[in-house]
């Protein structure tokens, strides 16, 4: 797939300090520069290595990726919503190119 | 390796394995997906080579299951949400999409997916899916073929198939000459190839349950496909399968699209009779 496409689920409402679980999958190669094409040179690395979540504004969630995790990373975690606000998640590729996108969550 | 509850135990004889299946045929909760369920265990017919018909959902980890009983952990939807931009997505000379002529897929593909190989009169010839749309694409839409393994085609033939999801794969015998190109594909099931001297039976007739080194046998059923294979990290099709399964035998493998895969589909197809299409599958 040549276009890398984020999809993430996260909860449209929560209770004040509710803990959520946020799923979060794109679509990516994940090409881990370990390989080689069919006339034997070396396939170049280019994977993401890098997921952040931030909720408005401020980190809450934040991992490095490493040449060996598998293609079209699935990343799931848990935070905790004070308040109403946004999720921002951004995705850094290898090639400085990042995808993001947003969520929105009410706390009632 | 785990042996998992609910789930056949490797290494034990061929008549335990039935007897353990044939407890988990009466399961109370069919695995489901948004409410629909899936027959995953059918009853053969008279007549079947098989007793007991098994996707081959039920022969993987409850982690890789699970995965594909969540449509967004299921990475082959990455695939499907291509498709389902192209299906309106207008190419060609004849300036149209897919859905100038069939509209919402929801509705007008259901049942599509479940009911291939289809026998077409005018090519005198089962279809595939494949086959089908890339008869579409040339004939209606002026557009270029897709190429069998293509993400274009992947990705069609996964939203065409999603649509018919919880259906019983049915394909119709009694249709043109299909008979023959099943019997054909019969007697490529039967048939050793290669250095290893293999046939599809010896493995997934004699054998299903039963690890070969550390993957576990299935029935080689086709009622997931093209679905998401964690070893390819990508969505690949039946023909795809089919070929690895010849490379690892050691034999010449046909080409994607051939007249003998197109046949062997055909007679995977009655093999796998009434079992719920699961169509974008997770295998490992």
């Amino acid at each position: 797939m040549a276009s890398s496409k984020p999809r993430v689920k996260v909860p449209k409402t929560a209770s004040k300090d509710e803990v959520i679980t946020i799923k979060t999958l794109i679509s990516h190669k994940m090409e881990s520069g370990q390989r080689k094409d069919s006339d034997g040179n070396p396939i170049p690395r280019q994977i993401i290595n890098k997921f952040t979540c931030d909720f408005n504004g401020k980190t809450v969630f934040s991992c490095d990726l490493e040449p060996a995790i598998s293609a079209n990373p699935y990343l799931e975690f848990s935070a905790k919503v004070p308040e109403s606000g946004t999720f921002k998640f951004t995705w850094v590729d290898d090639d400085g190119s990042e995808y993001s996108t947003e969520s929105k969550i009410a706390v009632e | 390796m785990r042996n998992l509850p609910g789930i056949l135990v490797a290494g034990v004889a061929a008549t335990a394995i039935l007897a353990a299946g044939s407890v988990l045929a009466d399961q109370a909760n069919l695995p489901s997906i948004d409410g629909v369920e899936l027959k995953t265990r059918v009853d053969a017919p008279e007549g079947h080579p098989l007793p007991e018909i098994i996707s081959g959902f039920e022969f993987r980890t409850k982690e890789t299951q699970a995965l594909e009983l969540d449509d967004f952990t299921n990475p082959g939807f990455l695939m499907v949400e291509n498709g389902e931009a192209a299906w309106s997505t207008v190419e060609g000379s004849a300036g149209k999409s897919c859905e100038s002529c069939h509209g919402d897929a929801s509705e007008s593909m259901k049942g599509v997916r479940a009911n291939m190989p289809k026998w077409n009169e005018a090519a005198g010839r089962p279809f595939t899916l494949e086959n089908q749309i890339n008869e579409c694409r040339t004939e209606r839409m002026g557009a270029e073929a897709w190429k069998w393994e293509s993400d274009d085609m992947l990705s069609m033939t996964a939203y065409v198939g999603l649509q018919s999801r919880g259906m019983p794969v049915a394909v119709d015998l009694e249709a043109g000459d299909m008979m023959s190109w099943w019997e054909k594909g019969k007697d490529f099931y039967y048939t050793r190839f290669g250095q290893l001297d293999l046939a599809c039976a010896n493995c997934h007739e004699d054998n299903y349950g039963n690890y070969i080194r550390a993957d576990r046998l299935s029935q080689g059923q086709s009622n997931g496909f093209p679905l998401y294979r964690l070893k390819w990290q990508k969505m690949g099709s039946l023909h795809r399968r089919f070929k690895g399964c010849m490379d690892n035998i050691r034999a010449k493998a046909f080409k994607r699209g051939s007249d003998e895969f197109v046949a062997l589909e055909t007679y995977l197809a009655w093999r796998g009779q009434g079992l719920s299409v699961e169509t974008p599958a997770v295998r490992n």
